[in-house]
């Protein structure tokens, strides 16, 4: 079992060591868990106040809301990269070239109101945005959320690949993830350090932190 | 509490996710309830079929299951609302249950329960005691659990992790798929690289 989850966390990576292909995750695949001391910390915050608002941005999950809500929290679902599938917000320009609309896209997705959230689960959907999406969201998250407040981002390191394989991430104990197979979104970048700081320069603090497995948890309060 | 019924419950077959209260209530609640929601042709239910469209307030005294589209408002704040497969509501909804195999654009206020499918959709705020959400569900909105509602929870939860050695996981409640921990790996030691950085 241990060796399933070993692999399930090199493909978080991209290709392992071993040049083992990358392979797709898919529903029957099985999930693991990995210890995320971002979470922790994340979760450190958020303990103890009652009327807490939550954004996942991630996909909807059915261990998530309940281990929110029952902590007291009002929680909200965004899930942006599912969004961003809709062909409506693909748009030709003068040339023919089509590219994501995002001015309609901002006026039907992420709508809330300034220092709305006490924090924010960004997990890693950062790495699989289209670029023109990136800053605009990150400028979004900086005024939605409330100030001291907080936003967990996992970024993958310089080992993943485009193939490395989208998950979903299960809240199963305050320090604990499940990486579930989710859909295949295409890893689009891999920030370096330097980049997640830049993206990040609005907010008073980021925090890094490093797994064995080479993700990278990064939390930010404004 | 119950309506009395001349019809035998169903009894709750495999396929039914298994829905388990977390206070301590009779058996005959859970089996009953899981019936009343698992079977939408009931004589006492209001069926809808998926080639009706109505316009306007929806409302009566009795359950409801509908599988067409509804623009408006429902309202049925004492009753069940099975909302089917093919149902399309864009309507806010009153209801005691809510449970959603199909599409619904619209806030839900839901006095006991409101059960996602796999196969649903809701975007809209939702207010309930209690909320199960299966894998696959896809929900856009806000959440919220009334202060009452989650202190009932957590007492029974407090009282199950008493009476049992291996305590469950508060998740694990509402969460209609037993999905997690089907592997782990050893937790990875992971060290802060920088420390929280001072800027305005």
């Amino acid at each position: 079992m241990s060796s399933v989850a070993h692999n399930m966390l090199r493909w978080f990576r991209g290709a392992g060591e071993s040049g083992l292909p990358r392979v797709a995750a898919t529903k029957s695949q099985p999930r693991a868990t990995r210890h995320s001391s971002g979470l922790a910390e994340f979760m450190r915050r958020i303990t103890g106040d009652e009327k807490m608002c939550i954004l996942d941005l991630g996909q909807t999950s059915h261990i998530n809301i309940p281990y929110f809500t029952q902590r007291g929290a009002r929680v909200y679902n965004e899930d942006i990269l599912g969004s961003l599938q809709e062909k409506s917000y693909m748009v030709r320009d003068e040339d023919g070239v089509q590219r994501l609309d995002i001015t309609t896209f901002f006026q039907e997705n992420f709508d809330y109101p300034e220092n709305h959230f006490d924090a924010i689960l960004g997990w890693d959907i950062a790495d699989y945005l289209p670029e023109p999406v990136v800053k605009p969201l990150i400028e979004r998250v900086h005024r939605i959320l409330k100030p001291s407040g907080g936003m967990l981002g996992y970024f993958h390191t310089k080992d993943a690949g485009p193939d490395a394989p989208f998950f979903r991430y299960h809240v199963l104990k305050n320090d604990t993830v499940e990486l579930a197979p989710g859909p295949n979104f295409r890893l689009q970048r891999v920030f370096t350090n330097r980049h997640i700081e830049n993206l990040f320069a609005g907010f008073s603090s980021v925090k890094f932190f490093l797994g064995r497995d080479n993700v990278r948890e990064v939390l930010v309060v404004r | 509490m119950w309506k009395s019924r001349d019809d035998k419950p169903l009894p709750i077959t495999p396929s039914q996710p298994a829905f388990t209260p977390p206070a301590p209530a009779p058996t005959v609640t859970v089996k009953e309830t899981a019936a009343r929601t698992s079977d939408p042709f009931r004589a006492d239910v209001a069926h809808i079929g998926k080639s009706v469209l109505i316009k306007g307030e929806l409302s009566g005294s009795e359950d409801l299951y509908l599988d067409g589209e509804v623009e408006g408002r429902i309202d049925l704040r004492e009753h069940t609302v099975v909302i089917g497969p093919n149902g399309r509501v864009r309507a806010t909804i009153s209801a005691r249950e809510l449970v959603l195999h199909g599409r619904v654009e619209g806030n839900v206020q839901a006095a006991e329960r409101v059960e996602l499918k796999k196969s649903s959709t809701l975007m809209g705020d939702v207010s309930t005691q209690r909320i199960v959400i299966e894998d696959g569900a896809f929900f856009k909105g806000a959440i919220d659990i009334p202060k009452e509602a989650r202190l009932d929870a957590r007492k029974a939860v407090a009282a199950h992790a008493g009476s049992s050695a291996t305590a469950p996981s508060l998740s694990s409640i509402s969460s209609s798929s037993s999905s997690s921990s089907s592997s782990s790996s050893s937790p990875a030691p992971q060290t802060s690289l920088l420390e929280p950085k001072s800027q305005g």
